[in-house]
């Protein structure tokens, strides 16, 4: 996952189009898990694999909490209406 | 009533989290339409939550604030993208100014909502969450908006310095 590939590279490995390489660039690089370099004619895409880290570990925060949250949703769901809801 | 499947997906910044409820999807439902039940599990114990306002309508907000151990109230709204009751509602969920106001400089996140029902009986509650940016998800995370969240902080400030 470290250093640098060019757009083309990738289109070649993954047997997709520039194009289709460049959308999902796009889309990394706006998570902040790639940066993008020029070089000469050649676009140079670098994983940030710190963002990368950080991301996976983040996520996996989120998942405690949401599983907290659907405990807690199920508890809720286990005991009578006590709200005077619709 | 169990989580069946959680998905991460790294490059799009979301997780979804799939859980098989014993009960109809109205009854469902009715823990994110009615106010009064959502508080009793939105926010944890020891910071729950109190809404406000609660208009699940197309462009509906909805408002709230947490009450943390030392009497700290953060506050937070939801903007609704989409909603389809029973079965479906979308919205945008971010933090407010201490008037309450949406502050766009702060971090959104985007939730989508699915209750479909089991053959057999029962619910499918499915829940995507969604993250502008790496970025973004540690400064919700810093900004310990809920107990549980801010005890990563440190290693991931640690991961981002390395």
């Amino acid at each position: 996952m470290d250093g640098e590939l060019s757009v083309s590279a990738l289109s070649r490995s993954y047997a997709m189009s520039f194009a289709a390489v460049q959308k999902h660039v796009a889309v990394l690089d706006r998570a902040g898990l790639v940066t993008k370099h020029r070089h000469g004619r050649q676009q140079l895409v670098r994983t940030e694999l710190a963002a990368v880290l950080a991301a996976q570990t983040m996520l996996n925060e989120f998942e405690v909490v949401w599983r907290a949250r659907i405990d807690r949703f199920t508890n809720v769901l286990a005991t009578p209406n006590e709200g005077a809801g619709p | 009533m169990t989580v069946t499947a959680v998905e991460q997906d790294l490059g799009q910044l979301t997780m979804s989290i799939v859980t098989e409820l014993d009960v109809p999807v109205a009854r469902a439902w009715q823990l994110w339409a009615d106010p009064r039940q959502l508080e009793r599990w939105w926010g944890p114990p020891t910071y729950p939550a109190t809404f406000v306002n609660h208009e699940l309508t197309y462009g509906g907000r909805c408002d709230y604030f947490m009450t943390g151990p030392e009497g700290e109230q953060p506050r937070g709204w939801w903007r609704i993208l989409a909603v389809d009751a029973p079965n479906s509602l979308e919205l945008e969920d971010g933090f407010a100014d201490e008037h309450g106001e949406p502050n766009d400089e702060l971090p959104v996140m985007t939730m989508r909502l699915d209750l479909t029902e089991r053959a057999g009986g029962g619910t499918t509650m499915t829940i995507v969450t969604r993250f502008r940016s790496v970025e973004e998800m540690q400064r919700i995370l810093a900004m310990g908006m809920e107990e549980g969240m801010t005890a990563a902080v440190n290693q991931i400030e640690d991961i981002l310095a390395g």
